[in-house]
């Protein structure tokens, strides 16, 4: 079970003079499970890619498959798919519009032709999995604060049972404890339900900490895939691209050029911390 | 007096249900008395709801205090006649880059300004051109806003409050969209401001890398004002700081950690330069 990317290709207003290439020959396969980052300057290409894997866009060229069947042939249902698939877009909290929070929650699983019963449940499962407590049930979700309207937008998605969630930039503009309380949540939802995660974001602090895959995108093209260290490493060439590595990173290459032996694909503050401990004390 | 001054500013907005019943009054900013000279760098820190973006909206006087006052360069923002005055001492950036742009060109969005405060052509001209030099986006000043990056666009928009020839700037939030390549222009058009041309910068971020160079920080609770200090005396406090849902640069997280883990390093490391200097110093 996986989403695979075969040569997709995607032309924004194809056939005009303004005709330019959002996606350029990616290829990707996504098992299940994997907790995956992905990351790109603004206009290199990952919304649109993201945008593919729930049918909201077609490809130009090229196929996608989702559990080994092509999600753009005929007859394939997207309404299915879109629940499998699972998306949370930038600013999710400004598509909240019901009178109380419970209700917004329902709203996905309702589409979904479920019966009463089992709406609620979801419903209730969902806003237990990201942290909102029965008190907020019945309140309106416009007086709750940023970072938990952003998590009952999270679980109005989560009610649809997705096998893969996506998250466009879940923490653009949260103050660091409502980033941290976010992603911690989301880290500890997919452990225990095992789905594929795939995070947006403009952090390479946040997707160092979290992902166990690094995917970055630079003019419509997958340009690196692989290991958060093995990005890291080509810190020159994100630079480049507008990108950058955590902090952290140019800080162990600068103990490293001065004489300390230390790792320099290091990328997280723990992992530093024991390694600059053992070198100073040998 | 400096060029900002509050004194016990507060500020309520009374909250109604949807039938427009009161259903309570709540107090966002909550006696705040501060001063800021003319010159400074000055960032303001604080979770969502602390009362940060509240209070900035005060200093060129979108809101105006339901008790105390407020002075910008000597004015009281809730004298109507120095309105206009006071907007153009005082000019203001927020966060979405989209929301900001009126222009179909770059150089007729940062000439809106300085039109509307009536000045002659010819000088309007020359402010776009030197606004643009400013926060370098000169070479785009024929381009139309709408192919430019995040960071580009927030950097067209400072130009076009510098074009108003304001002594202070306030930006809320100006990077929480960008990418960091767009982060890292703005910031830097921001710190060129402040060191080549002295204007006041206040600065409200999310992003602590960002308020090192400043000269002086507060941290703002509940509407108060819980911290005041220079960004080492600050960042000293990082268990405090999480107690106020904020962090501290990386640099400085590793720095308290290595010294919780028995390294003798001094508080409040802003730098990878003084950290890597603190460290090599230890081996020897």
């Amino acid at each position: 079970m996986s989403i695979i990317l075969d040569h997709v290709n995607y032309i924004y207003e194809e056939d005009t003079t303004m005709a330019y290439p959002a996606l350029t020959d990616v290829n990707l396969v996504i098992p299940d499970g994997q907790f995956i980052g992905l990351i790109g300057h603004t206009g290199s290409g990952k919304s649109t890619l993201v945008q593919h894997l729930n049918g909201l866009l077609k490809p130009t060229s090229g196929a996608i498959y989702y559990n080994g069947a092509d999600i753009n042939d005929e007859g394939y249902d997207k309404k299915l798919l879109r629940s499998k698939v699972g998306l949370v877009f930038q600013y999710p909290e400004h598509q909240l519009f019901e009178v109380d929070v419970f209700s917004d929650v329902c709203f996905g699983p309702k589409n979904l032709g479920l019966d009463k019963k089992e709406i609620q449940l979801r419903a209730y499962a969902a806003l237990k999995q990201v942290g909102i407590a029965d008190e907020y049930f019945y309140q309106s979700p416009f007086d709750l604060s940023g970072g938990q309207k952003r998590r009952v937008a999270i679980a109005g998605v989560l009610a649809m049972k997705p096998e893969v969630l996506i998250l466009d930039e879940p923490t653009a503009g949260l103050d660091p404890k409502g980033r941290d309380e976010i992603l911690d949540q989301i880290a500890k939802l997919r452990e225990e339900t095992g789905m594929t995660v795939i995070l947006v974001s403009h952090s390479m602090e946040d997707v160092a900490k979290y992902v166990d895959r690094l995917i970055v995108m630079n003019k419509s093209r997958v340009v690196f895939d692989d290991t958060p260290a093995a990005v890291f490493a080509h810190y020159e060439e994100l630079e480049q691209i507008g990108l950058a590595a955590p902090q952290i990173t140019y800080i162990m290459q600068a103990l490293r050029e001065k004489g300390l032996s230390v790792d320099t694909g290091i990328t997280t503050v723990t992992e530093a911390k024991e390694a600059i401990l053992k070198a100073l004390r040998g | 007096m400096g060029i900002i001054k509050t004194k016990d500013l507060i500020f309520e907005y009374i909250r109604r249900d949807e039938e427009g019943n009161v259903e309570g009054i709540t107090r966002a900013v909550d006696n705040v008395s501060l001063k800021i000279e003319q010159g400074d760098f000055v960032a303001v820190l604080g979770h969502n709801g602390s009362g940060k973006s509240t209070l900035a909206k005060h200093l060129n006087a979108i809101l105006y205090p339901t008790e105390g006052t407020v002075w910008v360069d000597g004015k009281d923002t809730s004298d109507d006649d120095k309105l206009w005055e006071i907007r153009q001492t005082a000019g203001m950036v927020f966060q979405n880059p989209d929301n900001q742009i009126i222009g179909q060109v770059v150089e007729e969005d940062v000439g809106f300004g300085p039109e509307n405060l009536g000045v002659p052509t010819k000088e309007i001209w020359e402010r776009v051109e030197e606004s643009l030099k400013a926060v370098g986006m000169y070479e785009f000043r024929k381009h139309s806003p709408n192919k430019l990056s995040g960071g580009q666009k927030q950097r067209v928009s400072i130009a076009g409050v510098i074009a108003m020839h304001p002594k202070c700037i306030v930006l809320d939030e100006p990077t929480a969209m960008l990418d960091p390549k767009g982060r890292k222009e703005v910031i830097r058009a921001v710190r060129a401001l402040n060191d080549v041309e002295r204007i006041t910068v206040i600065l409200i971020t999310h992003y602590m890398e960002e308020i090192i160079y400043a000269d002086k920080v507060f941290v703002m609770d509940n509407g108060t004002v819980a911290m005041e200090g220079t960004p080492r005396e600050i960042f000293s406090q990082v268990e405090k700081l999480k107690e106020l849902r904020l962090d501290v640069p990386q640099v400085t997280l590793l720095a308290h950690e290595l010294k919780q883990g028995g390294l003798d390093l001094p508080d409040g490391i802003l730098t990878k330069e003084e950290l890597v200097d603190a460290l090599m110093k230890l081996k020897k």
